[in-house]
């Protein structure tokens, strides 16, 4: 399959989205091309995998990875998103302020820069030039600065300006990291590719190497929302429609980790794998502990499951800086994360719905109020937490057992010492509002389906890992674990 | 060249420095539309206060009496490190630009000395203006100097200036226009012009250098006018030697052009003052700042390209 | 070169001295033509491959952003001054030193032994730095863009220098998307400028972590 079809088919479908003034026909090409790029992506994906040699975008361990978990993410956002429009459009958001003239109408804009969305992040994932890894990387930004001022309220404004802001500058830094990279070759053209640079990994320049790794993870880490760069992110993520906060949680910090492991990948035969991986573990454990001790007593509930994405993304940094056994574990948790996060940022979305508060001591008795709602939330919490039957334990527990092995006695306990935090934070908040007795005038309303069914799957999903990892997936984790981490031991 | 050549340069200065405010003022009269004083005025006055008596006050004590001697013999030896005319100064010695930056410095202390001596509150305000600009502006002049020194690689003001030829200019021509305009600048704020300070003004709150001097009179006053002539001549010596690069055909053909570039930097400052309005005193220090940073960049990027 | 180089130098002093938006914005312009010239010319004579880079960039960051800047600026009701944390003497004291940081490190980098100018990566660096030092210090949103747009500069100056043959196509992405990065964010500076009537991003606090018990602002204060 021509893995350019990844990135254009989304991309002119969400040209044409902004310019459909019909709502359902616009919803359904938006669907159909979700449902379209999953169907391909796990056809991809699914082993022999066929590389295409392509200078611009191809496909490897790592793409067969996480194509399919934007995919999958992308899919359950893009239906809960039109289960969203559809009650906004029956009681609007408590943020939203009152339309006023639009050339395009919102939701043209929200569908349209959502496929744009999903064009750009195939884009990063399926790229295999530096250069092109880039451009791709920034377009995502660009793509989801308008959906996160989507409501188009202050604090949504405030919120897209910080994420435009921050993650522009980041980004450009990571652009001089590429021109590093370009000097650690030669310079020219067929040389910024993966394959190019890993051909002449003897002759590369480490000097210029190692410089261009501490940009580029820099610029990329700020996007992925590594402490202390991820300033931008629970803003962001909290001011965001739910659906998107669930996908740049789940889709697009894999997707700027994914652009860093490029260059640690080209590290890595160079001989300054030690070097990348110090600077890995150095920033997973800095962002754990640091969202640990945000999530405490965090007053809304969006932040903390952003500043929980914060410690998450630290958990999958930690594991790539351990070698092969620890890589295992992160892209083991990668996938678990973002299927759990998602599921959660859903979860909230009705939620907010719900009370039309983002205040988490302002609600009480979800459970009560409405059961379905109530349920997700608290599995939600059960999964994040990294409790036994859902995978999110198990990769957990393989980065805990990698690092005990290796004997990082102080590392192993800042990682316990923070998922613990993390832990008690988040089931303060969490309990707190799914147990308890409703306010008696509240009512129960009924949540539409739509809203209901891609949390309800992706939590499935999540728990089916933690039960079962197939066959095909197991050996795709192994060769991206390989290519990240070296030899399997 | 032949050493009584060397002196023909600040022999030039001393006899012609008075011509300059002279220029200046016909040029502004004709930007104004009038006839002006005649050109010779400077020598007019000097010799008329030459002739006067003094007149002290009860305040001033000997500091006062002092200081304009100190000033003018000061700016007279300043006058003769300066290499004029694409000739060597008649003094020169290994780092004599710094002497030359702190002769300029002592001859402003004496005057702010004396200003202050007479317990005027109007002449202790201008001598602290003078002290602050100066402040500002003197990196300016230094920078510059170490830029030419990096430049020609020595470190003698005469040796310094010396090597700055057509060829220079054609090599880095952005860095000594940087340099060019910093020091035009400079030239204007060192000697009280407009827009940094306005010599005709008669507004006592708004002078900086008229103000410090408005208790000396007579031969003293004078000697203070000579000084300030002096130093414009100074000035206008160090940027002619940076745009106009005299090679060294002969003293003959030197002196009249030198003269000639003196009096034409006189007519561009007297354009300037005609066209241009005196800066708020509180956008003064921008100006310097800027000029001090258009010569730090020329010295960083000087030192980038080596 | 070097008189290019130099002056692109000077615009990075400039603007940090330079207290005015419109004068600011034009000295990007400048900055954006110079850049192009540094590609079209290269190291030694006109470089016919810098051709279509050199032109694109010309085009954008010479005439196209600062255009469109100024229009955001004209139809803003901000103030035209632009209000710093740190002084303009200051800021460009700290200018000089930041490029004078940039001579030291470029030349701690042995640039000249592996055939780079070490003059060009002395300015790269420098509008590196001088951006983010805006972005830092200045708090109205538009100047904020302009620093971006520095930042963005440097680092293209940096590409120049590298000698990076991109192909014209990623040359086109990256503009492209430095170009819609603009365009985004003046379109956020207008609607910043109606909902805030003002454009100082210091004020911008609404949004933080109220950790120390205090209630956030509800989130349903949109709600009219």
């Amino acid at each position: 399959m021509n893995p350019w079809l990844f990135v254009w088919i989304p991309a002119i479908a969400g040209c044409m989205a902004y310019f459909i003034s019909n709502d359902a026909l616009r919803r359904t090409l938006w669907l159909s091309v979700a449902f379209l790029h999953l169907i391909g992506s796990l056809f991809a994906a699914s082993p022999p995998l066929t590389l295409f040699p392509g200078a611009w975008f191809g496909f490897d361990s790592l793409t067969a990875l996480f194509l399919p978990i934007t995919s999958i993410l992308f899919l359950g956002a893009s239906v809960y998103g039109v289960g969203a429009l559809r009650r906004d459009a029956r009681m609007p958001h408590p943020d939203r302020l009152p339309r006023r003239s639009f050339r395009f109408s919102p939701e043209a804009i929200f569908s349209g820069c959502m496929l744009l969305f999903l064009a750009s992040m195939s884009g990063v994932i399926l790229s295999r030039h530096f250069g092109l890894q880039w451009v791709v990387i920034e377009a995502t930004t660009l793509a989801s600065a308008p959906l996160i001022y989507y409501h188009r309220s202050r604090h949504s404004l405030e919120a897209a300006w910080k994420y435009l802001m921050i993650c522009s500058v980041g980004i450009a830094l990571a652009l001089l990291g590429v021109f590093c990279l370009a000097l650690a070759g030669s310079g020219a053209i067929e040389t910024l590719t993966i394959e190019g640079m890993l051909e002449r990994a003897g002759v590369l320049k480490t000097a210029w190497l190692k410089l261009a790794f501490i940009f580029i993870l820099i610029g990329y880490g700020t996007k992925m929302g590594l402490a202390p760069l991820h300033t931008w992110l629970p803003d962001a993520h909290s001011e965001a429609p739910s659906p998107v906060s669930a996908l740049l949680s789940g889709a697009l910090l894999n997707c700027a980790f994914l652009s860093i492991l490029r260059v640690h990948q080209v590290c890595l035969p160079c001989g300054i794998g030690d070097f990348s991986r110090d600077l890995f573990t150095l920033f997973g454990l800095v962002s754990m502990g640091l969202a640990g001790i945000f999530i405490l007593h965090q007053p809304e509930y969006k932040r903390m499951l952003a500043y929980s994405s914060v410690e998450h993304m630290g958990i999958l940094s930690l594991g790539v800086g351990l070698g092969a056994a620890g890589a295992y574990g992160s892209m083991l948790h990668a996938l678990n994360h973002s299927l759990v996060k998602a599921m959660l940022f859903m979860a909230a979305g009705n939620i907010l719905w719900m009370y039309r508060t983002k205040t988490a001591s302002a609600i009480r008795g979800i459970l009560r109020r409405n059961p379905t709602a109530g349920a997700l939330w608290l599995g939600g919490f059960i999964a994040i937490a990294g409790s036994p039957p859902f995978g999110t334990f198990l990769s957990e527990f393989i980065v805990l057992r990698t690092l005990l092995d290796q004997s990082r006695w102080l590392a192993a306990a800042i990682y316990t010492l923070s998922l613990l935090t993390a832990f008690v934070g988040m089931a303060s908040i969490m309990l707190r509002m799914a147990l308890g007795d409703p306010n008696p005038t509240e009512t129960r309303e009924k949540l539409d389906p739509l809203c209901i069914a891609p949390p309800l799957i992706l939590g499935f999903l999540a728990l089916g890992l933690g039960v079962f990892i197939p066959r095909d997936l197991h050996l795709t984790l192994i060769q991206a674990a390989q290519a990240i981490g070296g030899f399997m031991p | 060249m032949t050493p009584s050549t060397m002196w023909i340069g600040p022999l030039c200065g001393l006899l012609f420095a008075p011509l300059l405010p002279g220029v200046i003022n016909r040029v502004k009269a004709f930007f104004a539309g009038r006839r002006g004083q005649p050109i010779l005025q400077a020598y007019h006055d000097l010799f008329k206060l030459v002739r006067k008596g003094v007149v002290y006050s009860e305040t001033s004590g000997g500091v006062f009496r002092f200081a304009p001697y100190l000033t003018l013999s000061a700016v007279i030896l300043a006058l003769f490190l300066m290499p004029m005319s694409g000739m060597r100064a008649p003094l020169s010695f290994q780092g004599d630009f710094l002497l030359m930056v702190y002769l300029l410095g002592i001859a402003r202390f004496a005057m702010v000395l004396a200003a202050l001596d007479t317990g005027s509150s109007f002449e202790g305000m201008g001598a602290s203006r003078e002290v602050q600009f100066s402040a500002l502006a003197e990196p300016c002049l230094l920078v510059g100097l170490l830029f030419l020194s990096a430049h020609s690689g020595r470190v003698g003001l005469s040796d310094i200036l010396g090597r700055i030829t057509a060829g220079s200019w054609q090599d880095m021509p952005a860095m000594l226009a940087l340099l060019g305009s910093a020091w035009f600048i400079l030239l204007l704020a060192e000697n009280a012009r407009i827009p940094v300070d306005d010599p005709n003004t008669h507004l006592e709150l708004t002078m900086i250098h008229e103000v410090m001097i408005l208790d000396t009179s007579g031969p003293d006053f004078g000697a203070m006018l000579y000084a300030a002539a002096l130093k414009l001549w100074i000035f206008g010596a160090l940027l002619l030697n940076l745009i106009l690069p005299l090679g060294p055909p002969s003293p003959w053909v030197q002196i009249p052009f030198f003269v000639i570039g003196m009096l034409s930097i006189a007519v561009t400052v007297g354009v300037v003052e005609s066209i241009m309005a005196r800066l708020r005193l509180l956008m003064v220090p921008k100006l310097l700042i800027g000029a001090t940073a258009l010569v730090t960049t020329a010295l960083i990027m000087k030192m980038a390209v080596r | 070169m070097t008189t290019l180089t130099v002056l692109l130098a000077l615009t990075g002093v400039l603007l940090l001295g330079s207290s005015r938006l419109s004068i600011s914005i034009r000295l990007v312009a400048i900055q954006g033509f110079l850049l192009g010239m540094t590609a079209l010319w290269g190291e030694s004579g006109f470089h016919a491959a810098g051709l279509s880079s050199g032109l694109s960039g010309m085009l954008v960051k010479g005439i196209v952003l600062p255009w469109l800047l100024l229009f955001v600026l004209k139809q803003s009701g901000a103030r035209r001054e632009i209000e710093p944390f740190i002084g303009f003497g200051a800021s460009m004291l700290i200018g000089l030193l930041l490029m004078g940081l940039s001579a030291w490190i470029a030349w701690r980098m042995q640039l000249v032994e592996q055939g780079l100018s070490p003059a060009l990566f002395t300015v790269a660096l420098d509008l590196m730095l001088v951006g983010l030092f805006l972005i830092i210090t200045r708090r109205k949103a538009i100047t904020q863009t302009l620093g971006y747009l520095i930042m963005e500069n440097g680092v293209y100056a940096l590409g120049v220098g590298a000698g990076t043959e991109f192909s014209f196509l990623l040359e086109i992405g990256v503009l492209l998307d430095v170009f819609v990065g603009v365009f985004l964010m003046g379109i956020m500076i207008f609607r910043i400028d109606r909902e805030f009537e003002h454009i100082d991003t210091d004020r911008f606090i609404e949004l933080r972590d109220t950790a120390s018990g205090k209630l956030p602002v509800e989130a349903g204060e949109g709600v009219r």
